[in-house]
Parts: C-alpha cells; sequence; structure tokens
C-alpha cells in the first residue's frame, strides 16, 4: 500500500516544488540547463525517473541524496558522459541555453560542459601540459601560457605552481592535483561546471579550499556539484535538490531546503536519520 | 603442514636459539629460506652460464682478441673466425622485424583494448594466445612456403623497382636473406606485443579516458594523447620482450635467412644470425678451435642481450623521469 502510494505522492511533490520555485527564480536568474521529463537506465536497471530540474546559471545548484540515489548519474547526463556506457539509454530532454543536448555533436558540448572528477585525475605529464591539453586539442591559436595562468589563477593554484610548471602533475599534493583538476577543466573555457564529489577523496583543508573556490567561480561559471556531505551543499550551494532512488524529492533554494524542508523525506535525511 | 613438521625437527636442534625455533615454527623462516634458495638459483644458473661460455672460448679469445668482433672473416678450412657477419645479421633481422611489427602489434592491441566491443576482443585475444604458442619450426615452415615466394614474386619486384637505387632495396632476390627472416621474426613476435600491449593498455585506469573525454576529446584523441602515453612503459616493455625473442631466435631464422656469413647493404642478400650459425655449425665443427669460436659466438649473444635489455632498462628510466611515473 504504502509503496505504491509513495511514488505518486514524490512526483507531486516534486511539481509542487520545483515549479514555484524555478518560477521564483527564473525571473531574477535565468536557467543555463533545464532538463525535463529525464528518464535514465543502465540496461534493464531504471536509475532515474522523470526528473525535472533546472541548473541556474553563474549559481551553484548541488545535488544531494543517500548513495545510489542516481545523483552522480543525473550530473553525468549533463555532459552525456553516460554514453561510455553502450547499455544506457536516455529518454526526455535536457537543454543548453535553450538547445538540445542530444542533438549536438559530444565533443562540442563538452568543452561547454567541463567536469571534475571524484578522484583527482591528472595527466601523467606536467603541470603545463596538463592545463594546456583541452585548449591544444581545440586547436586554439591564442598565447596558450596566458590561458594556462590564468586557469591556474582561477583556480587558485597559480602561486604555488608557477615556479615549476614542468614538474609532473604527480608531484603536487591531493588538493593541488583537484584543484589542478579544475584549472584543466577551466582553461577550456566551460560554460558549465560539473564536479563530482570533489572533495571526497581529499583532507578538510584542502576540501575547504576547494569549496572557497566554487564560491569565487560562481563569477565565471555555472556549477552543478555532486555531494554526498549535506554541510558542504549548504555552504557552497544556492539551490539543492534533494534526491532519493532516482526521483527529485525536493528542489529548493539551498537555504530553503536545509531549514524548512517541505518534505518528511528531506528532513529525514538532513537530520542524519538515514542515507 | 608436513613439511613444516619436518623441517622443524630436523632444524629445532642444529639452531640450538629458541628465537630461531619459534620463527620457525610461524612458518615466517621457512617460508624466507626456501624463496630465498629458489631466488638465488636464478643468479646461480645465470652464473654457470657465463662461466660455461667464458672457459670454452679461451682460444679464440687468445688467437683473435678483439678482432674477433670486428673480422668478417668465417673460414673453418682455414682457421679463421670472425662474428661480424653474424652480429650484423642478427641485429638487422631483429631491427626488420621491430620495424614491422611495432607498428602492427600497437595498432592491433589499441584496436584490441579500446575500440572492439570486449567479446571480439577477448575472442581475437584467443587466437593471439595461441599464436604466440605456436612453436618456432612452423613459423619457419610458413616463412619457407609462404614468406619466401612472397618475397621473390611481390615484395621484392614493390621494393625494389621504386627503390632500388637505396643500397638497402639493390641487387638480386633469392627469396631466402634479412628480411625474409626479419619478416618472419615480426610475423613471430606480434603476438608478443599485441599480448602485453593490450594488457597495459586494458588496465590503463578509467578516470584517464573520462578526464580526456569530459575536456572534449574524441574517442581517438583520448586514446592516441592520454590512454597510449600512459602505458607508454608498459608498451615498451613489450618491444624489449620481442626484441629479446627476436634476437635469439633460432629454429625460423636458420630456415629462411641464408645461412650465408656475409654483410650486405641489401635486405634482400642471404645472411647469417648467431644463433642459427650455433645450431647449424655445432654438430659439424671439428677443430678445437672452431667448436670454441661457435661458443664465443654464444658469449656474444649473450652480452648482446644482455647490452640491448640494459639500454631499454635506461630508455624507460630516461622517458619516465618527466612526469609518467605513477606516485602520490
Amino acid at each position: 500500500m504504502q509503496a505504491s502510494a509513495k511514488p505518486e505522492f514524490s512526483v507531486n511533490i516534486v511539481t509542487n516544488l520545483t515549479t514555484p520555485a524555478s518560477r521564483e527564480t527564473s525571473a531574477a536568474l535565468p536557467m543555463r540547463m533545464t532538463i525535463s521529463k529525464l528518464n535514465f537506465s543502465y540496461g534493464p536497471k531504471q536509475i532515474l525517473f522523470d526528473i525535472n530540474m533546472g541548473i541556474a546559471d553563474k549559481k551553484v545548484t548541488a545535488l544531494i541524496g543517500p548513495s545510489g540515489c542516481g545523483k552522480s548519474t543525473l550530473l553525468r547526463t549533463l555532459n552525456r558522459m553516460y554514453e561510455t556506457v553502450s547499455t544506457s539509454r536516455l529518454e526526455g530532454e535536457i537543454l543548453l541555453d535553450g538547445q538540445d543536448i542530444l542533438a549536438q555533436d559530444v565533443t562540442a558540448l563538452r568543452r561547454r560542459v567541463g567536469m571534475v572528477f571524484q578522484r583527482p585525475n591528472p595527466f601523467p605529464k606536467s603541470i603545463f601540459d596538463n592545463v594546456a591539453y583541452g585548449p591544444r586539442i581545440n586547436g586554439y591559436k591564442g598565447s596558450l601560457a596566458d590561458t594556462v595562468e590564468k586557469s591556474l589563477r582561477h583556480a587558485a593554484l597559480w602561486d604555488e605552481v608557477k615556479d615549476h610548471l614542468h614538474k609532473s602533475a604527480y608531484e603536487l599534493s591531493g588538493g593541488q592535483q583537484q584543484r589542478l583538476c579544475i584549472a584543466r577543466a577551466l582553461a577550456v573555457e566551460p560554460e558549465v561546471l560539473l564536479m563530482d564529489e570533489p572533495c571526497s577523496a581529499l583532507d578538510p583543508i584542502s576540501t575547504a579550499k576547494i569549496e572557497e573556490l566554487m564560491v569565487e567561480l560562481k563569477n565565471l561559471t555555472t556549477i552543478a556539484i555532486v555531494t554526498h556531505n549535506m554541510q558542504q551543499a549548504a555552504r557552497v550551494s544556492d539551490f539543492t535538490a534533494f534526491l532519493l532512488t532516482g526521483q527529485i524529492i525536493e528542489f529548493s533554494p539551498t537555504p530553503h531546503l536545509f531549514t524548512t524542508p517541505s518534505d518528511p523525506r528531506t528532513e529525514a535525511y538532513i537530520t542524519g536519520r538515514f542515507g | 603442514m608436513a613439511t613444516t613438521t619436518t623441517t622443524l625437527k630436523g632444524a629445532g636442534p642444529v639452531s640450538g636459539s629458541r628465537s630461531f625455533f619459534l620463527k620457525l615454527r610461524d612458518g615466517d623462516e621457512i617460508a624466507r629460506l626456501v624463496t630465498l634458495v629458489f631466488a638465488t638459483t636464478v643468479v646461480l644458473i645465470t652464473a654457470a652460464l657465463v662461466w660455461e661460455l667464458w672457459i670454452n672460448s679461451a682460444l679464440p679469445r687468445q688467437k683473435f682478441g678483439f678482432h674477433f668482433f670486428v673480422t668478417s672473416v668465417w673460414d673453418p678450412i682455414m682457421d679463421q673466425f670472425g662474428a661480424l657477419p653474424f652480429i650484423y645479421g642478427t641485429m638487422v633481422t631483429s631491427a626488420v622485424a621491430l620495424l614491422v611489427a611495432v607498428p602492427l602489434g600497437i595498432g592491433a592491441a589499441i584496436f584490441l583494448a579500446e575500440l572492439a566491443p570486449p567479446r571480439v576482443s577477448d575472442t581475437l585475444q584467443f587466437f593471439i594466445d595461441l599464436l604466440a604458442a605456436v612453436p618456432s619450426v612452423i613459423y619457419g615452415l610458413l616463412g619457407v612456403f609462404i614468406v619466401v615466394p612472397l618475397m621473390r614474386t611481390v615484395i621484392y619486384p614493390a621494393l625494389n623497382k621504386p627503390f632500388g637505387y637505396l643500397p638497402i632495396f639493390k641487387g638480386p632476390s633469392y627469396g631466402v636473406g634479412f628480411m625474409t627472416a626479419g619478416i618472419v621474426l615480426a610475423i613471430m613476435v606480434i603476438p608478443y606485443i599485441i599480448s602485453v600491449s593490450r594488457e597495459v593498455l586494458l588496465s590503463v585506469p578509467r578516470d584517464q579516458r573520462e578526464a580526456a573525454l569530459a575536456l572534449g576529446s574524441t574517442r581517438w584523441e583520448s586514446t592516441w594523447k592520454v590512454v597510449v602515453p600512459f602505458a607508454k612503459t608498459g608498451i615498451m616493455g613489450s618491444i624489449f620482450l620481442a626484441l629479446a625473442r627476436a634476437l635469439g631466435e633460432t629454429m625460423a631464422v636458420t630456415m629462411v635467412i641464408g645461412n650465408t656469413p656475409k654483410i650486405a647493404a641489401s635486405l634482400f642478400a642471404p645472411g647469417y644470425s648467431i644463433a642459427a650459425v650455433i645450431a647449424n655449425e655445432f654438430t659439424e665443427a671439428t677443430g678445437e678451435l672452431y667448436l670454441q669460436s661457435l661458443i664465443a659466438l654464444g658469449l656474444v649473444l649473450f652480452l648482446l642481450t644482455f647490452i640491448l635489455n640494459g639500454l631499454a632498462r635506461i630508455l624507460i628510466v630516461v622517458t619516465t623521469q618527466k612526469g609518467s611515473e605513477a606516485g602520490g
């Protein structure tokens, strides 16, 4: 009885809460990306159910939820990274600046929607070559040195590495490597930056630095972040979506979601009763 | 269990030390000793090998000295022996083999690891492993019946007509020769290169590919600019394995190289390799100097392999120092 009643209930909640929230914000805040009626599955297993949400321009949008709720999968639909798995299937619509991302050339899309991963994954190259990788493959004609410096400055790493740009990226600490990966993503000047639990492999000090960075990067780009750390979502994000078993339970401005959650399940999750 | 008890009984009174006895009972000490013995065997065999080759090649060393390496005369009747044609033949055939096998092998490995569907990749890998296990005499037959005629009818005209002015493609072809041996060797070593390189490519972390793709790389760009460089050290390892096999290959080379102790610039000319001459002439070496000269050739081959392996290691260290060692 309850099991069958719940999904219906949540669908109502989603439509009732997302729509006013986005309406509230859409006047002041244009959406960079919009996701509508998104269903997603890997093989026979459906991961995401009827997702509707927007990624507000020049804001940080956080996706939270317990392990296996589909938050990383949702993030990976935004740059079509799911396509590396051949059995994946996507239905619905994702728009970037009003254009359907599924109709675009995937490499062009990924230049516009960058990504930072869970574990720092610099290439086994020098710091300079790591940052220059994106501009190089995109046939960038300007000064690589300037782009590298600018990107490293944006990632708050320049002062630490400016004297040894040609050292291996592997000689950096984990936190520095992750900031290098952020610089590498920024070097192609993405319109949206996806971050998949970017601090989960880092110590608290490195985490604090990256969180600080995210807030600064809002001036430059639009950020969507997946995190299992609710405090992190509360600290850095402007909007938060709470996912549970592949559905958005609640999507609202972050202060609203954390102080006055509308759904009992959201409240249960943020107060630590499960997940 | 049984071994532990026996060793315990034997070792207890001999050692007389209680701590040693206790260590034995834990098994740690036994494991250490047994594995140490096994490890030492490797060193002992190598040493014994060099020792045998060294003492049994005293005569040519006294008679020819360093000239043995630079003389190109091999005349058993006049008791004149020089290793140069064989060193040349060994190196030229191995070089041809690598020139052909490296691009083909690495290309195939990239296809199998990165582009082919997993089922196709696994099936092909099964056949490649089979090829790697085929005895070399079979490859020799393949060389005699397929590569040699092909050489005369297809490869020689194709290269000699347009490029005949180059010394390496000059002169007549008899079917057998350096290039034929090199091609047969290439066929033999390709499975090694594919097998090892594919394994190395498959072990490149997924997040490296994803990082490249997320920056807007095409699949090929992520493969060629990120995955392959990441696997560089391992791929080089596969090439050196192939080189070691090519240098020492005896049977297949003997069957197609032409067995003529001459140094010729043309790859179509017949030649000889160290391993081939030892195999061919060992049973008919009548004089003591003749026999010992063949053994000296064995020592040369050993040194050649040793030096090339050393260079390979240095190359790996030098190329990995800048950026690619995994750490942190």
